[in-house]
């Protein structure tokens, strides 16, 4: 079963297209990058995801569950690292994740030991008491991705996570996050547009001004465009010109 | 391209998720009224200033306006009243006001600053986390009430001592009808800006045209037409049901009015917030053909 499926989504504001008939699927255990210029329809794609925004033109599974029809049990599937942040500044670190945790009817004990084991992971522990305005940007992230899989997610959705942050930040968050797709067997959407954060071994998807124009593994979406990169790559599929779109079997 | 079978080492350890029981959702509910309670203690301008605008209409308002504004004997007064007694119950109504509207900005806040989508990714009910919201607001704004009431008490202001007991059903019905028409009201203003209109067209209008600070019999004598606008202001019955209370009397067309209108503004915000029918989709994807 496909960790993520999504089917033919359009989707509009007002009159302005801002994904056409987008179709990819990622498996569990993988990670995928979603690549595409400012306003390629990453964010559209990620509300669509979240049902922050509902699906009028096509269908999304997570796992399975339609987001649509049953949003509870696909967003209980689904740890989200959205684009812009959403800590509470005026609350603790602790206080922020505790809120997290009820959100998803974790309380108590068992919110305090995922707490504590999540900051671990994150490398933050002994911070909980900090109040969240007190942490660099790159930290207020390793929160939020703490945050996002405090509920155990299967499918973890990342929103140009690391935009602003320092080199060293940057490949921090993007270390812990690839090896939790190899410990934890879970699944990376992965939005960006810095395309030095994609490795050989993952898979892609390249957005164009809402039309989805590549997808596959790395390796083949560079070999299918004719580049000898993925930089090259991401440079040819993003131009603005009328392009068809190179579907890659994995 | 299709999904690649899922690994075996993956399938062993992906979670199961029991079904959401009454702990579950009371668990959610009590995150969500603590995250607004721990915010109100953090912001401690918010909660001097929600407490010194009353206090100013007790203190200086209601002082300098006790000769001129008499009140005669109405229900539920058996006698003649100072006129600080007649305004404190419009004083409490304020408070809940301006805390509804309050929330309101915390959301239309919260919205423009990502946090509101933290909540509305949970996968609880949609109309259940704007419950929550609510309950976290009206439990904020009793606290204001009561802080209000210690300080009135003071001064010299005192209701029957079981009066103050009798009112908190009163604020608390009254708080989720404001708090609903703020939640609303939110779903509407695209951006935090815009705020500034509901205050003019909202609170300054609704505050006013009540008997929150002279009786009705006295604006109906100065404008019938303005009488009639105060009967239809939801924020009237509000502040009736909350005098009639600190006496241990019910007014019933009140209560009848603000449990309908907190169903009614309630229904509207979480039709208002639910993606798929809302207000907020509506404005995002039209259905356009580009």
């Amino acid at each position: 079963m496909a960790a993520l499926d999504v089917a033919g989504v359009g989707h509009f504001y007002g009159p302005k297209r801002a994904l056409n008939d987008v179709s990819f699927s990622i498996a569990p255990a993988t990670f995928t990058v979603l690549l595409g210029l400012n306003g390629a329809g990453k964010t559209t794609l990620f509300s669509l995801i979240s049902h922050l925004y509902d699906t009028r033109r096509g269908s999304i599974r997570i796992f399975g569950h339609d987001v649509s029809r049953a949003s509870g049990e696909a967003l209980r599937r689904v740890g989200i690292v959205f684009q812009a942040r959403t800590l509470d500044l005026d609350l603790s670190v602790h206080q922020n994740l505790s809120y997290h945790a009820s959100l998803h009817g974790i309380g108590g004990r068992e919110a305090r030991q995922r707490i504590a084991a999540l900051l671990d992971t994150v490398d933050m522990q002994g911070r909980q008491h900090d109040k969240a305005r007190s942490l660099s940007g790159g930290q207020m992230r390793r929160i939020e991705i703490a945050r996002a899989l405090l509920h155990r997610p299967s499918l973890l959705l990342l929103d140009e996570a690391t935009v602003g942050l320092d080199i060293q930040s940057r490949a921090g968050i993007l270390a812990t996050i690839r090896k939790l797709v190899e410990t934890e067997g879970i699944g990376v959407l992965w939005a960006t547009h810095l395309i030095d954060e994609v490795e050989d071994g993952d898979h892609a998807v390249v957005l164009r001004q809402g039309d989805l124009v590549a997808k596959g593994k790395v390796a083949d979406v560079v070999r299918a465009s004719g580049a000898g990169s993925i930089r090259d790559a991401f440079s040819r599929l993003s131009r603005i010109e009328p392009a068809g779109s190179a579907e890659i079997s994995p | 391209m299709s999904a690649p079978a899922m690994p075996e080492k993956v399938a062993g350890i992906m979670p199961r998720f029991e079904k959401f029981g009454l702990r579950h959702y009371l668990i959610c509910l009590k995150g969500v009224v603590l995250r607004e309670c721990l915010r109100f203690l953090h912001q401690r301008e918010r909660f001097i200033s929600s407490l010194v605008r009353p206090l100013i209409w007790l203190f200086i308002f209601a002082a300098g306006f006790r000769q001129v504004l008499g009140v005669s004997i109405i229900p539920p007064y058996k006698t003649y009243v100072l006129y600080e007694v007649y305004i404190t119950p419009g004083l409490c109504g304020m408070i809940l006001l301006f805390s509804g509207m309050q929330s309101s900005l915390s959301m239309v806040y919260d919205r423009e600053m990502g946090n509101m989508r933290t909540l509305l990714v949970s996968p609880f009910p949609r109309w259940f986390l704007l419950v929550s919201k609510m309950l976290a607001g009206v439990a904020v704004s009793i606290a204001q009430v009561y802080a209000f009431l210690i300080v009135a008490w003071f001064w010299g202001v005192k209701a029957p001592p079981l009066g103050y007991l009798m009112v908190l059903p009163a604020l608390f019905l009254s708080g989720m009808m404001l708090c609903a028409l703020g939640m609303l009201l939110s779903s509407m203003i695209k951006q935090l800006e815009n705020f500034a209109g509901i205050m003019n067209f909202v609170i300054f209008p609704g505050y006013f045209a009540s008997p929150a600070l002279y009786p009705l019999w006295r604006i109906q004598e100065a404008s019938p037409l303005l009488y009639k606008i105060c009967l239809a202001n939801p924020f009237t019955y509000a502040v009736e049901l909350i005098r009639f209370a600190f006496y241990g009397q019910v007014d019933w067309l009140s209560l009848g009015v603000v449990a309908g209108c907190t169903v009614l503004f309630l229904a509207a915000a979480i039709i208002a917030y639910d993606p798929s029918r809302g207000l907020i989709t509506r404005k995002q994807d039209t259905g356009g053909n580009a």
